[in-house]
């Protein structure tokens, strides 16, 4: 094809590639979605073969790092689905309160904006003083910003309707300053926030949490990997933890399944109820 | 599971529903084919529209979820704000990466990846619209065998989108809404 220069076939041999001498497991990723980038990014960086792009990846660190950034995708936004965020207000922080002290892991953050999302909820609750979240991606550039919490203003009107959608009753303005054509997020929300590398691919558990959120994160990947990382958030939850998901993405027809029950509400969330 | 051996997908934005409700209920239940229907629109009308598409249709409507086969005879519906791919094992993937052609569904995403997963076992039609989405996707799917249809311009209620593709991509053959239900019947092998 025209346009779509790289195979199938040559894009596996370039995760293997990467696996192999970087330590980045792709190969279980679906491959629709990684072949449509592989190959975008082949075009923007304007190769003139398929050996020049692989021998670059191979022999360049730096542009190995760029490749592995460039085909995972961090494209997120603040309250995104309000009426999830809605469901986390009504039916997950009450049971968070009761606890003395709160640990959530935020799977696959991206740049964090639904981490601040989720920080604002906890601060309205009253709860974030005794809460801890782990922010979490395989991408460290994606992290940094996450870190300083500044994001484009040209999206607040977006992200201010979406608030108030989900419930938010506050001027959302109040939780930012504006600067240019930056938006940056109070401190006090940030100070809660810890922004760490993690590979849900090749890493393990680090704690016991009472909420993890992954949303639209297994969706790239194919199910026998879904199902390891799914059984990851299941030992890393305490009994009667939640696990949030994307709005298409399930548990059903999981090995994890029967360990876990659907909050009765169309979002999706499930609390762990067996160990 | 043995998925179906014919795809037929159908993009469509401003004007784009009109059409599809005209060929939905010309369409054999014999069919040999799985439909996929890429239609741009807000996120607020998600559920809406599978029960309207579904009670024009005798075949199954349903919106595409992640990891689902293809089957024949029956019709997804590519949600709104996510991008539809097709694994080359005939099953779907979502992905939520950034906009194509100011568009989440894209057509172009669609098709391309319909047209590596399906290639001369694939028809592509490309409905009335205001944006130039789908002309690409039209020729990826010309360049690995598939089959190439534009609804007339004339018959569109916004041409935009028809009339780019047939300028710029090569079109197989130009339908009104009133012949698309008896070609797709033929092109998945009823």
């Amino acid at each position: 094809m025209s346009r779509n220069l790289i195979s199938e076939q040559e894009v596996s041999l370039l995760l293997n590639d990467v696996l192999e001498r970087y330590g980045y497991d792709f190969t279980e990723y679906a491959p629709a979605s990684i072949n449509r980038r592989v190959n975008h990014l082949f075009q923007v960086d304007r190769f003139p073969s398929f050996a020049e792009y692989r021998y670059r990846i191979i022999s360049d660190p730096a542009y190995a790092l760029r490749f592995v950034e460039e085909i995972t995708v961090n494209v997120t936004e603040m309250f995104r689905d309000p009426s999830f965020y809605q469901a986390l207000r009504t039916h997950v922080l009450p049971v968070l309160a009761t606890y003395p002290f709160i640990r959530i892991w935020h799977a696959g953050c991206a740049t964090g904006e639904e981490v601040y999302s989720f920080a604002i909820l906890l601060k309205e609750a009253k709860l974030l003083h005794k809460a801890v979240i782990y922010a979490t991606d395989i991408n460290a550039s994606v992290l940094e910003k996450g870190r300083k919490g500044i994001f484009r203003l040209s999206q607040m009107q977006q992200y201010s309707r979406n608030y108030m959608e989900s419930g938010g009753r506050e001027d959302f303005s109040s939780y930012y300053t504006a600067n240019y054509e930056y938006a940056k997020f109070r401190e006090d929300l940030g100070e809660k926030i810890i922004f760490s590398p993690h590979n849900l691919v090749t890493d393990g558990s680090f704690n016991e949490f009472q909420l993890i959120i992954c949303r639209n994160v297994l969706i790239y990947f194919n199910k026998k990997l879904q199902d390891r990382v799914l059984n990851l958030f299941s030992d890393s939850l305490e009994q009667l933890g939640f696990l949030a998901l994307g709005s298409k993405e399930t548990l059903n027809f999981t090995s994890v399944t029967r360990k876990f029950k659907q909050l009765e509400n169309r979002e999706k969330i499930w609390r762990k109820v067996q160990l | 599971m043995i998925t179906a051996p014919y795809l037929v997908v159908i993009g469509g934005s401003a004007g784009g529903l009109q059409p599809i409700l005209t060929l939905l209920p010309g369409l054999a239940a014999s069919l040999n084919a799985a439909i996929i229907i890429v239609l741009h629109r807000q996120s607020h009308y998600e559920s809406v529209l599978t029960e309207l598409l579904s009670a024009k249709s005798s075949l199954p409507v349903r919106e595409a979820a992640e990891k689902e086969p293809l089957e024949r005879g029956v019709i997804y519906i590519a949600p709104a704000d996510y991008h539809l791919l097709i694994e080359s094992d005939h099953t779907l993937s979502l992905d939520y990466s950034e906009k194509v052609n100011f568009s989440r569904p894209s057509i172009d995403v669609t098709f391309t990846s319909a047209a590596i997963a399906y290639g001369n076992k694939l028809t592509a039609l490309l409905l009335s619209g205001a944006n130039t989405d789908g002309t690409e996707g039209l020729i990826d799917v010309h360049e690995t065998g598939g089959t190439t249809a534009v609804q007339d311009p004339a018959t569109a209620d916004v041409d935009y989108m028809p009339r780019q593709a047939i300028q710029l991509a090569p079109v197989d053959i130009i339908l009104q809404p009133q012949e698309m239900a008896t070609f797709i019947n033929k092109m998945a092998g009823v």
